[in-house]
């Protein structure tokens, strides 16, 4: 049984430092996720700190690690695409 | 609580079913290959496709159980949220491309790319198949219990009828019809989620939530040495005193109907606060509040004991924006209702009491999840366990995966899987004010938290909830299609094709395809049905658990190491399942349900993470060093 991919994609040049550049995000996000939890573990009681807009730390860090999660994708996708177009311009028939 | 079925949400569902079935037969003559039938041709449009994304991830686990629980202990259902979410970024940053450029149908064929393995091909599809049977259990049984509010339907009927339509979507166009019910299904629960919130703000906070809401009230009552002696009512008689857990309950008489009182202290006297209550004789007749459930005498709740806004106390505050209605409810307190469960005399008995409880407490972790007062390490350990698994399962989980298939490049998949978190995001969000919404607008059945979010919708009038109620169905029914179609894949594709070597034509698999999603929708609804009742949330948790730890680390060091080997997979996608499975089948909930005390549960952790994620990953790394090809240059 072939186990090629549903569609045919061309080379991609750019795939080594897309996967670099993801693992590095991946780590930021980690972090910045294992803070979360370890506050919520070990000190929930400082969720309670007043930050700003009269919201409470545990809801700007919760609302904040889902908007970092767009920012970052958005970021993300941004560099990946300059990426693809600077290192895939010089191949012929290349599909990214 | 009785639910009357709407005619408006009646004729809704028919409109939405007719239209689901309309696409399926429209995309059924264009799918003849495989192709089309297990990955939508390659050819979905990323925009289509990050919605459907929202559309298959958002299940009823998502909009009913994180609503009801935030509505419940408010800001640790939140955490759910904030856990799916995050999942999300393990799937854009490590996951979707490499996904895309190695799979074909499933993610069995990404992880097999390199090696051609017997092994991987079997334990890859077992894997899929586990946990696609831990998510659509609990979606069948949300399916039957939502069906019953709506359609005045017994549970049986409505997973029935969702195993039912799902497997017409599926056997007709395989993942071309389940993307686009996907794509429409996200579209409407984002776009309606939104609107409820904007009439939820523009309403406010009020004391009193609505003309209809039950008035509870308080008797002073003279307590000596706990005991109850009197009480400043004479129309009541004193009937019992209990005391569960520290909380004393006393039960009155009053025509000859019997409800149960808290006691408790209110600046220097005693009082008796009215709690809810159903009362199940030994025949298994069941009281509400001491009356038949047609007197209506159980009360909807959910209530502000008092409002704080800029400092002053108010009744109510008016139309207030998204920050201040959160901020609001931090500064002032909410009652919410705690149920304890007891025996009186032959007769079972369930109170849910009033708990004043300060809005500090409500919108910081610890209501649900012990972590702060009467925590352990284990209760911790729990904690920790579980968002380890949310952040880890979502790349794993099988149905998730096959959409990388359905778009045409791998750049697409990242695009597709960035519209994905912005749309699932956004409504995670949503899922905030929707349960504090909930939580403080009167509209609460105790007995079931999962309504919350059809219910604050009907606070608003019938058309919305008819609305709301009908895209709820409809979320059961894009999740369960996709599990569906991941599932058949599985079985055909993996198992049949890849691991047993059976030759089949194009034709021939799309027509296996088709059978074994007939196969897997009457396996769901069997199952459906047997597991009336069980907590949806907690067997989502499952498949969260045994995705995470079965296949991350395999998904991870396949892409990141190249001393991966084909038995190093294989080993830790069966250690990963099978130490998840067995943590969860003695962990303390599953002891509970064996009927023995929780307490004598070998292992005090309910969520097997922490535990099998990393033993999935030593087993990898050590078996692929005992399995080193020798003298061969390994290629990566």
């Amino acid at each position: 049984m072939d186990h090629g991919p549903a569609v045919q994609c061309g080379k991609d040049n750019a795939s080594e430092y897309k996967s670099k550049l993801g693992l590095i995000f991946f780590v930021i996000y980690l972090a910045i996720y294992t803070g979360f939890v370890v506050i919520n573990t070990m000190k929930p009681k400082l969720m309670e700190i007043k930050m700003f807009l009269g919201l409470n730390l545990a809801v700007v860090y919760g609302f904040g690690l889902i908007i970092l999660a767009i920012v970052l994708g958005l970021f993300y996708n941004a560099l990946c695409s300059s990426a693809e177009k600077r290192m895939n311009k010089e191949e012929d028939g290349v599909k990214e | 609580m009785i639910y009357v079925a709407s005619p408006f949400a009646v004729i809704l569902f028919i409109v939405f079913v007719i239209a689901v079935l309309g696409i399926s037969k429209f995309f059924a003559k264009q799918t003849t290959d495989a192709k089309g039938y297990f990955a939508a041709g390659g050819t979905i449009h990323w925009g289509v496709n990050g919605i459907a994304f929202a559309g298959d991830y958002l299940s009823a686990a998502s909009f009913l159980g994180i609503c009801g629980m935030i509505a419940t202990v408010g800001y640790d259902g939140f955490l759910y949220s904030i856990g799916y979410l995050a999942g999300w970024v393990v799937a854009l940053f490590v996951v979707a491309e490499p996904l895309k450029r190695m799979g074909k149908y499933t993610f069995a064929d990404a992880l097999d790319s390199k090696f051609n393995s017997k092994g991987i091909q079997l334990m890859a599809a077992i894997s899929t198949l586990v946990v696609s049977m831990c998510y659509l259990i609990p979606q069948m049984v949300g399916a039957g219990a939502l069906v019953t509010p709506l359609l005045g339907l017994p549970h049986y009927v409505g997973v029935i009828i969702v195993g039912s339509i799902v497997m017409f979507i599926v056997a007709t166009a395989g993942m071309a019809s389940t993307t686009y019910v996907q794509f429409i299904k996200g579209g409407l629960l984002i776009v309606f989620s939104t609107i409820l919130v904007f009439m939820l703000l523009n309403k406010g906070i009020d004391v009193t939530p609505s003309k209809n809401y039950h008035k509870f009230i308080s008797i002073e009552a003279t307590v000596k040495d706990k005991a109850v002696v009197s009480i400043n009512d004479k129309s009541y008689k004193i009937s019992v005193q209990k005391s569960i857990s520290g909380i004393e309950l006393v039960k009155l008489e009053k025509d000859g109907i019997f409800t149960w009182w808290k006691v408790q202290k209110e600046k220097d006297k005693s009082v008796l606060t009215e709690a809810l209550s159903t009362t199940v004789n030994p025949e298994g007749k069941k009281l509400y509040n001491g009356a038949k459930q047609d007197a209506k005498k159980f009360y909807s709740v959910g209530h502000m004991t008092s409002i704080n806004k800029n400092g002053k106390s108010v009744q109510k505050t008016g139309k207030v924006g998204p920050f201040e209605f959160i901020s609001i409810i931090e500064n002032s307190v909410v009652t919410l209702f705690k149920k304890v469960k007891f025996k009186d005399g032959k007769n079972s008995i369930t109170v849910w009491y009033q708990k004043p409880t300060s809005g500090k407490t409500v919108m910081r972790p610890g209501l649900k999840f012990k972590v702060d007062a009467g925590s352990t390490f284990m209760s911790k350990l729990n904690f920790v366990s579980l968002m380890l698994a949310l952040f880890f399962g979502t790349s794993a989980l099988p149905h998730v995966l096959i959409r990388y298939y359905t778009v045409p490049s791998p750049s697409d998949a990242r695009k597709s899987t960035i519209v994905a978190i912005a749309a699932i995001g956004f409504f995670y969000i949503l899922t905030l004010f929707m349960g504090l919404g909930a939580m403080t607008s009167g509209v609460l059945d105790v007995e079931s938290s999962n309504m919350a979010a059809p219910l604050l919708a009907k606070y608003f009038g019938t058309a919305l909830f008819a609305i709301i109620s009908a895209i709820a169905f409809a979320t059961v029914l894009g999740t369960v299609s996709g599990l569906i179609v991941a599932a058949s894949g599985a079985v055909v594709h993996d198992i049949m094709v890849n691991y047993m070597s059976i030759k089949l034509s194009d034709k021939g698999m799309v027509r296996a395809g088709k059978i074994a999603a007939i196969v897997v929708g009457v396996v769901a609804i069997i199952l459906g049905i047997m597991f009336k009742g069980m907590n949806v949330s907690f067997l989502v948790g499952w498949a969260f658990a045994v995705a995470a730890a079965a296949n991350f680390p395999a998904i991870f060091m396949l892409l990141f190491w190249k001393k991966t080997t084909a038995a190093g997979i294989t080993t830790s996608i069966f250690v990963g399942m099978t130490s998840a499975l067995a943590i969860i089948l003695i962990s303390p909930s599953m002891i509970e349900r064996y009927g023995y005390a929780a307490t004598s549960a070998p292992l005090g952790l309910n969520n097997p993470g922490i535990i099998s994620i990393p033993l999935s990953f030593i087993t990898l790394v050590l078996v692929s060093l005992m399995t080193q090809p020798k003298a061969v240059e390994v290629k990566q």
